[in-house]
């Protein structure tokens, strides 16, 4: 038992002593860094246990993500192709690439010749690196042998064969990590980089300035050669040698894949292609969620049960007038009666059992009117937590869902990338390039959600141009389903006249942003991943992420904007801007005088503004004339929040205010030519 | 004879001769794509955009950037 117990003390004591010698050798940070789409962030799940994005689309983990492994930071960072200060995602990437202790590189074994530049950067900058030898599976299905161990020689690092999509090969990360070290590189090049080391005192940035990075050069006050060309062209040539020693290829492929990749392409069935895929999205997101599921989600459990049990929890305490209305099949009322409760409807629970009766069973409407101004505030009809609450999770978040997963679709099947190189010419003649088809399309779903994906386009210009399309031009989804049904009761002659104007608007605002917005967009450079079958688990995976910090992020701005109008009821501004607007809208856009209540509304939720114009008496010409103002008219308030937010206050009011100028002018405008 | 990559026909095989200056000749070099290499014109889609292959990569470039490179026939 003694002995037993010694042995026991002595393995935890060796143990101890194991684990105190680790923390001291093993790297305080742990960089994992590589090309975009070669399965980074399944490797920093699997060590930090924490959801990095995954996705097929190159360049859309635009944030870093960090975790912890062990005791050590361990840092995912956007896809790149090689270190410098050429973007966003590169200057990211650069700063925790120069700070990292170790350097997990991975690299796609199918892309070696692509993904072999960084990996030969990263050495030469004197990084401790491992490389994980990533879709390794892949390579064996297209007949390709690679010899990682002659690889491993070459680059004086250790290489480790991993497939992250199936997760062989995990069980050597750690040791990869623990392995990681300082590769072999050019002689010639690493005399030139001693020589600036007592400049900027790290190999790393030598290097950069040696390559002529604009960053390091303006930090060190470096006025010396710029040797980037060469030294890129040395590390291509240094690649070739490399694939030819450690790479043999055979000739099968993924036939139907690379085939429809390529018919995806071509205009004659990409166009085809890309309309099917939009029929197959409107019918999912149009047609099944913002019509079905919205329309359960919102009715049912936001009206019938959520707002109606907290206002009526909240009338048990306050002066309370309930203004009930019974409906019939066609929702028209077939009764009303109006309930009073003066101190609430526990002191006088009678008339409150009444009441229940009286809705018991039957089709209602049931509209709680607060008399203080507190409760009408937090629960009224625009009350910040009722509407907040009910916009959030009863209409946004399943529209929200719905848009995120066939994005994720069509990001991991590799179709986005060859529709930006499909539309590419046509986005150039705005300013553009075909990156930003992907914020269009969210806009037409939700246009606070695309605006927060601008993020992902890679200069100012463009984000600026996008935001501002967003803003002013694309109907969101709720929007949508309005303006149909209203177009579809107006006749084919309403619907030529709103889209021409509409899509009239759209371009001439794209021609005149392309010439006002300063600066210049890069020309499309775009790597096709090839095109795959999406894997469930990542594109579910994806979703709720995604879908769960829109939300995160996006939520507490739908407050301070429902807040925001709250004030404004209270205050009777909401009143001013009401009669402020009257005038315009009687005498120039000849509408009737309560079609700006509708547009009012619109700043609140622009389908409030157009579902407004459902109750009045428009003909035709007006119903053109009110659509095309409210769909050029201002954004939601949570939109408007969120691009002041992203595009800062200065531009977004600039935006903001020119969308108020213009749709009416353009209303009015077609006013009067109709009228 | 050189001609510049946007009139490049789909399966062409093409040697690179002239990449502009600047970040993107930095950006194409690190695709591989640098002078005197060869690649194939995979597609030459709508608008102009053209989609190179280089080995197994592909690689979209938009038309103007396309219309900056000179290439000439590989024999």
């Amino acid at each position: 038992m003694r002995i037993e117990n010694s042995s026991n003390d002595q393995n935890e004591e060796d143990n101890l002593s194991q684990q105190n010698l680790d923390s001291e050798n093993f790297p305080k940070t742990i960089v994992i860094t590589g090309n975009p789409n070669v399965g980074k962030s399944l490797i920093f799940n699997h060590l930090s246990g924490l959801y990095a994005e995954v996705s097929n689309f190159p360049g859309t983990t635009v944030s870093l993500l960090t975790g912890k492994y062990k005791n050590a930071q361990i840092i995912d960072t956007p896809g790149i192709y090689g270190v410098s200060s050429f973007n966003d995602e590169e200057r990211v990437a650069r700063d925790v690439i120069l700070n990292a202790d170790v350097i997990v590189n991975v690299v796609n074994a199918v892309n070696l010749e692509r993904d072999l530049f960084l990996t030969l950067q990263l050495i030469e900058m004197g990084k401790k690196v491992s490389v994980m030898l990533n879709m390794i599976d892949e390579v064996k299905k297209k007949n390709i042998l690679i010899d990682s161990k002659k690889l491993s020689e070459l680059l004086g690092v250790e290489v480790f064969e991993t497939s992250a999509i199936r997760k062989i090969g995990f069980e050597n990360l750690d040791n990869a990590i623990r392995s990681a070290r300082q590769g072999k590189s050019d002689k010639t090049l690493n005399s030139k980089l001693e020589e600036l080391k007592n400049i900027c005192n790290s190999q790393a940035s030598s290097l950069l300035l040696l390559e002529g990075d604009k960053y390091f050069s303006d930090k060190f006050n470096y006025k010396g050669p710029d040797y980037r060309e060469e030294i890129y062209i040395n590390r291509r040539n240094k690649v070739k040698e490399i694939l030819d020693s450690v790479e043999t290829e055979g000739t099968k492929q993924g036939i139907f894949f690379s085939k429809l990749g390529r018919l995806c392409l071509n205009p004659i069935t990409g166009i085809p292609i890309l309309f099917f895929v939009l029929t197959i999205m409107y019918f999912f997101v149009g047609d099944f969620v913002a019509q079905r599921v919205v329309g359960f989600t919102e009715n049912t459990i936001g009206k019938n049960y959520f707002e109606f049990y907290t206002k009526s929890f909240v009338a048990k305490f306050t002066d309370t007038l309930i203004d009930v209305k019974i409906l019939g099949e066609d929702e028209s009322i077939l009764n009303q009666r109006v309930f009073n409760f003066p101190e609430g409807t526990n002191s006088n629970p009678n008339l409150w059992k009444d009441l229940r009766n009286y809705i018991h069973e039957k089709e209602n409407q049931v509209d709680f009117h607060f008399t203080h101004p507190f409760p009408t505030f937090l629960f009224g009809e625009f009350g910040v937590i009722t509407m907040t609450i009910s916009y959030l999770l009863f209409l946004l978040l399943p529209l929200v869902l719905a848009f995120y997963l066939s994005l994720a679709f069509l990001e991991d099947s590799g179709y986005l990338p060859r529709l930006a190189a499909l539309v590419d010419k046509t986005f150039t003649k705005v300013g553009l390039n075909g990156r930003a088809i992907i914020p269009i399309i969210l806009g037409f779903g939700c246009v606070t959600m695309a605006t927060i994906t601008t993020r992902m386009l890679s200069t100012e210009r463009e984000k600026s141009i996008v935001t501002a399309l967003l803003q002013f031009v694309i109907p969101c989804s709720a929007q949508l389903a309005v303006i149909a049904v209203l177009l579809s009761t107006a006749g084919f002659k309403a619907l030529v006249i709103y889209s021409t104007v509409i899509l009239s608007v759209m371009i001439a605002s794209s021609a005149i942003l392309n010439k006002l917005v300063p600066g210049e967009s890069p020309p499309l450079l775009l790597d096709l991943p090839p095109m795959r079958w999406p894997r469930i688990s990542n594109v579910s995976k994806k979703t709720f992420y995604r879908t769960f910090g829109f939300m995160k992020e996006a939520a507490p701005w739908f407050f301070v904007g429902a807040a925001g109008i709250g004030i404004l009821q209270l205050t009777n501004l909401l009143q001013f801007w009401h009669s402020a607007l009257s005038p315009l809208t009687v005498n120039f856009l000849q509408l009737p005088k309560e079609a700006s209540t509708a547009f009012v509304m619109g700043m609140i939720r622009r389908d409030f503004g157009a579902a407004g114009l459902f109750d009045m008496n428009l003909s035709i010409d007006q119903i053109v004339v009110a659509l095309i103002t409210i769909t050029l008219f201002v954004p939601c308030i949570a939109s408007f929040v969120i691009m002041l937010k992203e595009r800062g206050i200065k531009q977004g009011m600039i935006i903001w205010s020119f969308a108020w100028i213009f749709a009416f002018l353009i209303g009015g405008i077609v006013s009067q030519i109709l009228i | 004879m050189s001609f510049t990559l946007d009139k490049a026909a789909p399966g062409q095989n093409l040697v690179i001769s002239f990449l502009p200056n600047g970040v993107i000749k930095s950006q194409l070099i690190r695709f591989g794509i640098c002078e005197g290499e060869r690649v194939r014109c995979m597609d030459r889609i709508f608008g102009g955009t053209v989609i190179l292959q280089k080995n197994r990569l592909e690689i979209a470039l938009g038309y103007d950037l396309a219309k900056s490179i000179t290439v000439t026939n590989e024999n």
